[in-house]
């Protein structure tokens, strides 16, 4: 079992709801995944009520914990007013924070990004705030009261996979006792186990499942790339060397000649 | 009076938050509130009083990664 904040999860894998071809191919595919913890949003209801009520009966059909966004909140008044309404809606405190700076790399207002966490800990919010792999800007947010931190490992839905493995390994070697989660950016199976291989204790992903040619699939490949890294790391993994080194014994090598 | 919801203006009658709702067919526990950029907690929408170009907004769960 992961304990992540004193809530016990049986997967290191969270999954986001948005972007699958079906609502019931999303449901499979959050089965398939094994997933604990989903992530949700919140938008204008345009339909009396009607639209959100097919997607709230299905979140809570899931049977999994409901981490809901402020995506594409952009000021700090957004974020921190989108969190307080998710709070209501969903009856839970975790919020995962975003704050975006920038339109085209969808990379967070760092600045704002610990101004909203600083009002939202103190209101009494889990923040898991979505960040970059900056060890400073990580240093603010466990400052203003965050718990846990997700940096991405590549901008939103580009798949790229994590690029700057110094940047991440340096995180996880900072704060050794965080709970780090890699937020954005992974779009393979091998991707996750990379990340889950250096010690980060989980991964959220959506885009790369929920745009697969099959979901459910992915999901499950998901699911065992990132359990197979994370034992990976726990079972001590051989340091790279520049020489070649037999596995088979030389010792008792017959000779023929 | 006139008022923006969800980014749309209109003619509602309501004097409440919670009679807007009503007047405007929105139902449901799921439903998120807000008025002029601040919560309004579902239990306190009797008691918000509108007023004429008040802005609120109307929100309820979505698909979210």
């Amino acid at each position: 079992m992961f304990d992540l904040l004193g809530t016990k999860l049986a997967s290191r894998l969270l999954l986001g709801t948005a972007q699958y071809p079906s609502p019931t191919i999303l449901a499979e595919a959050v089965k398939a995944s094994g997933t604990s913890v989903v992530t949700v949003s919140l938008r204008r209801e345009m339909a009396g009520g009607r639209s959100g009520q097919q997607f709230w009966s299905l979140v809570n059909s899931l049977g999994v914990r409901i981490l809901p966004n402020t995506a594409g909140c952009h000021s700090v008044k957004e974020a921190v007013t989108t969190a307080k309404m998710a709070r209501e809606v969903f009856g839970t405190s975790w919020i995962k924070l975003e704050v975006i700076g920038n339109h085209d790399t969808l990379q967070p207002d760092v600045f704002g990004l610990v101004e909203a966490a600083r009002i939202l800990c103190e209101d009494g919010f889990m923040v898991f705030p979505y960040t970059t792999d900056d060890l400073v800007v990580a240093e603010r947010l466990l400052e203003a009261g965050c718990k846990v931190l997700m940096p991405w490992c590549a901008p939103i839905g580009s798949a790229l996979g994590p690029f700057n493995i110094m940047a991440l390994r340096s995180m996880r070697g900072h704060f050794p006792d965080v709970p780090l989660i890699v937020d954005a950016g992974l779009g393979r199976p091998s991707h996750a186990a990379t990340v889950m291989e250096l010690g980060f204790d989980a991964v959220l992903l959506n885009t790369a499942v929920a745009k697969a040619a099959d979901p459910v699939g992915m999901a499950r490949a998901f699911s065992k790339a990132v359990d197979a890294g994370r034992e990976a790391y726990g079972s001590g993994l051989l340091e790279p060397r520049d020489v070649a080194v037999p596995s088979t014994p030389t010792i008792g090598r017959a000779v023929f000649s | 009076m006139k008022l923006i919801v969800n980014g749309e203006a209109l003619e509602a009658r309501a004097a409440t938050l919670d009679a807007l709702l009503k007047e405007l067919d929105y139902e449901g526990n799921w439903l998120a509130t807000a008025l002029n950029g601040d919560v309004v907690p579902a239990a306190n929408r009797a008691e918000f009083r509108l007023a004429d170009g008040d802005r609120i907004e109307i929100l309820s769960p979505m698909q979210g990664g």
